[in-house]
């Protein structure tokens, strides 16, 4: 780090997207032999950023000068040219090709086609920066981790000097982090440049030599991460002074809400996908579910919500108000909800699933509620009452209630989902990623609107991906991995390292 | 790196145009029109000796050159219309009908059918009934066969409605076969001397009884997709089938009731066409409005007011054209060129409707052109 030599500069780097900013007037610098992190909120313009300098977009205004020269760069083809990779937070591979032969794709070469010659060259690149991988394994056999290997090789072995990963910590466990991390290093000590999109602050403390943030699509500065802390980032990233703590209370009069008991359930090849899953969810408490992504977080709740066929076992309500139990099991929705379960269901999927994108808040109000009633017409007075009201009490940001509910950011979306799955008073409480894509304040509005329906009595099961906020927010929280428990432990004594080590050991018994 | 520097931006770029005013997007679409009215006449033009001002007297001569042509054009956007309206439902649940074409067909064979073998039994009002009835279950059996396997079978509806049309177009072949034993296969006017079975005159005009069935079929389209329980369900499962199961919609219950719909008002369609203009029957008698209809219903953004606008222009532009070719003692062909070069600028109108070009900027042309000039001099050195 003696000597610091830029690889790339930006220049007053504009673009926009039809009326929206995503970038203005952006200037950065990366420098040869370093790992910048560039730090933002979701929506800040960060990979729209990086899309400018890989390829994918070209931007309205502005230069970017590669080693001192200023060069154009209209395609990826380009970008390779100028020896800049990018690996996308969605991996471009084909998944019936050896890992091999999704290296080479696409590279122009003269003379026959030799895959051997070229295994041996890209074994010799995996060698040089210590990856351990198999190349003639089909990319459908491969974990995720091993996935994102093949990408950092493929742009490696190309001659890459500048690589940009996009939030690749996203889907990774806590081991396979710091796995990644030694490689990112070791990559710099070979004098790569590293560039990686994140919006995690202790992964920019523990990695990066640089920070730049952006916010809203503005260049905010770029600090030395030895000079940073968590809330210097923060505050940089939010424009203003915000506390990250999140208030959790003691369970109270915790009864037993709903009991799965066995569950099994099979995918279309035939394959478990849920496999023999038992736990209880108690009034009162947030019940955390940890696990990789895919490991059977979406069957699980889409199984309690009715939208999931069991093979076998049952799914016990205790209805508080009669005190009768229902078994659940193989109801269609609309058929739990007569039996007057008051079940509520926030998505993964907020916009394919739990509203429909094109229509406006109102109309996405009455999607619980538009059945009421026997007249053929429906009623709009009531839904946009409660649309009025969601949008004031959750302060959500939209021009009016008549709004397509596409048209709002990622966070006043969810707030839209969320407050109308509570406005139906639940008993019973789902959420999957409630806060993905959100900003930081968004964020800790969704956790203190779950904290206060907990303190109501209601059942809250929670499936998140960042364990910091799953140990800080849940009560209990139970890890499954390839369809099974692997474990159901107590938040308040648990550690991110024994739920990383749960969520790669194998849940129940694997279909043999 | 020589060969890099050369790299400059590219010349025509495309972005996304989310945001255009209604009014810009009507400008663009209008604009479309005119430039192909005007590609049209240069074409006519230059081919024969036509005066260009009597094109375009002669177009709109055939919409609007006597109270005859006037009715005659008012009824034709009325039977296209109400099939516009008919393929709406099934559009807006993005379910894709191209069958509407067969769905008449069987409608207006249902009615011609009831009119050659009731004459003699029934006539006025129970006739009228009788008819409009079997249309209207012709037609929703069109709509619902190709339903059932979408909904059950996930086959593709695209393909199956069109498949649909074949069988209905042979189906009327047939029954004129059976129909005409001579083997001319022209059914001609069906009950002429008695004109059992037609819809009477209205205010010394035919066709009026078309034009109100079908604004009443507006109104109430209208109603059904944006008030009703039904059109809300309807728009549920179009824009997302996930969302229609998490809420607890019958997906496939869906997808057969709006189908139903859907065939039925093209077999209405098909009565109308049969009972108030053609009172004959002939595989043309839907004369490709089936396909047709997509287009109107697509460009009014399935708003069946807009619709009402759509089709008249689409019906003024076609009768145009055929008018010109007929008057001017064209080949037929030629109005079928005219409409083709027309409905083809007003599709692609939609395109820079929904995008931007932006073509490179003087600056960077100055930009790049100094660069070559200063690497063709150091070339020199």
């Amino acid at each position: 780090m003696a000597n610091i030599v830029p690889a790339i500069e930006l220049k007053g780097i504009s673009k926009h997207f039809g009326s929206v900013m995503a970038n203005k007037n952006v200037d950065l610098t990366v420098n040869k032999g370093e790992i910048l992190a560039i730090l933002g909120e979701n929506g800040s313009g960060k990979t729209t950023l990086m899309n400018m300098i890989s390829g994918i977009y070209y931007p309205d205004e502005g230069q970017i000068f590669i080693d001192g020269k200023e060069v154009t760069i209209r395609s990826p083809k380009d970008a390779f040219d100028y020896k800049i990779g990018m690996i996308h937070q969605h991996f471009k591979l084909i998944d019936v090709f050896t890992a091999a032969e999704n290296i080479v794709l696409g590279i122009e070469e003269k003379g026959r086609y030799d895959i051997k010659k070229a295994t041996a060259e890209i074994q010799k690149t995996c060698d040089k920066f210590g990856f351990v991988i198999d190349l003639n394994k089909k990319i459908y056999e491969m974990s995720v981790s091993e996935k994102q290997t093949v990408e950092i090789i493929k742009v490696l072995y190309r001659g890459a000097d500048i690589l940009i990963l996009d939030e690749p910590t996203a889907v990774l466990t806590p081991q396979e982090i710091t796995k990644l991390f030694a490689v990112l290093k070791n990559m710099r000590e070979h004098g790569k440049s590293i560039v990686i999109i994140t919006h995690k602050l202790n992964e920019v403390l523990e990695v990066s030599d640089r920070v730049s943030v952006l916010r809203k699509g503005e260049y905010i500065g770029t600090i030395n991460t030895a000079e940073a802390d968590a809330n210097s980032l923060t505050q940089m990233m939010v424009g203003k002074k915000v506390t990250l703590n999140i208030d959790r209370t003691e369970p109270e009069n915790s009864v037993d809400r709903l009991k799965v008991e066995g569950i099994n359930c099979r995918n279309r090849e035939g394959q478990f996908v849920l496999h023999d899953i038992s736990f209880t969810a108690k009034s009162g408490e947030i019940l955390g579910i940890a696990g990789i992504s895919g490991s059977g977080q979406r069957e699980l709740l889409e199984a309690i919500a009715g939208l999931q066929k069991l093979d076998s076992g049952d799914i016990f309500y205790m209805d508080p108000e009669t005190g009768k139990t229902e078994d659940l099991r193989n109801k269609t929705p609309m058929q739990i909800r007569q039996l007057g379960v008051r079940l509520s269901f926030v998505p993964e999927d907020r916009l394919g699933m739990g509203l429909v994108g094109n229509m406006d808040i109102i109309d996405n109000m009455m999607l619980r509620s538009y059945r009421k009633g026997h007249s053929a017409f429906l009623e709009r007075k009531e839904p946009k009452n409660l649309a009025e009201r969601i949008i004031k009490d959750l302060e959500v940001i939209t021009p009016d209630a008549h709004t397509p509910v596409r048209r709002l950011s990622g966070g006043n979306v969810q707030k839209v989902l969320v407050g109308r799955e509570i406005a139906s008073s639940p008993t019973v409480l789902m959420v999957a990623y409630p806060v993905r894509g959100l900003d930081i304040n968004s964020s800790y509005t969704i956790y203190n609107l779950l904290n206060e329906q907990k303190k109501s009595g209601v059942s809250i099961i929670f499936v998140g991906e960042d364990l910091d906020v799953l140990i800080e927010l849940c009560d209990r929280i139970m890890v499954i991995s390839s369809g099974g428990i692997s474990g159901i432990v107590d938040a308040r004594t648990t550690t991110k390292e024994e739920l990383g080590i749960l969520m790669t050991t194998s849940g129940g018994e694997k279909n043999g | 790196m020589a060969d890099l520097t050369k790299k400059h931006e590219p010349l025509i770029r495309l972005s996304k145009n989310d945001d255009l005013a209604p009014w810009k997007a009507w400008c663009i679409r209008l604009g479309a029109v005119a430039v192909s009215i005007l590609l049209c006449a240069g074409i006519v033009v230059l081919l024969t000796d036509i005066n260009p001002i009597e094109f375009f007297k002669e177009m709109i001569d055939g919409s609007f050159g006597s109270t005859r042509k006037f009715f005659k054009m008012l009824q034709e956007v009325a039977i296209l219309l109400c099939i516009s309206l008919a393929v709406t439902p099934a559009f807006k649940m993005k379910f894709w009908n191209t069958g509407a074409e067969g769905q008449v067909l069987v409608g207006a064979l249902a009615t011609a059918a009831c009119m050659k073998y009731l004459c003699n039994s029934i006539s006025g009002l129970p006739l009228f009934l009788v008819m409009f009835i079997c249309s209207v279950l012709a037609g929703m059996v069109w709509g619902i066969v190709p339903a059932f396997f979408k909904a059950h079978f996930k086959t593709n509806e695209t393909l199956f409605t069109l498949m649909m049309n074949y069988i209905a177009i042979q189906l009327v072949a047939f029954m004129i076969a059976v129909w005409v034993p001579s083997g001319s296969q022209v059914v001609g006017v069906i009950n002429r001397e008695t004109k059992i079975g037609w819809l009477p005159d209205l205010f010394g005009q035919k066709y009026i009884i078309n034009v109100i069935i079908v604004l009443v079929i507006t109104l109430v389209i209208y109603i059904y997709l944006r008030y009703s329980k039904h059109g809300y369900e309807i728009s549920v499962v179009g824009e997302s089938e996930n969302t229609a199961r998490y809420i607890g919609i019958n997906v496939k219950k869906v997808i057969l009731r709006t189908m139903a719909v859907s065939g039925a008002i093209c077999g209405i369609a098909g009565f109308l066409l049969v009972a108030g203009t053609d009172h004959s029957i002939s595989t043309e008698t839907a004369g490709g409005d089936g396909f047709t209809a997509i287009m109107v219903s697509w460009l009014a953004k399935f708003n069946p007011f807009v619709m009402m606008v759509t089709s008249f222009i689409i019906s003024f532009l076609r009768i145009g054209a055929g008018e010109i070719a007929s008057s001017f003692n064209l080949n037929e062909s030629v109005a079928e060129i005219l409409t083709g070069i027309i409905i083809f600028f007003i599709i692609g109108s939609e395109f820079f409707i929904n995008y931007k070009v932006n073509f490179r900027t003087k600056q960077a042309k100055e930009h790049t052109e100094v660069k070559q000039i200063e690497e063709s001099k150091e070339g020199t050195k």
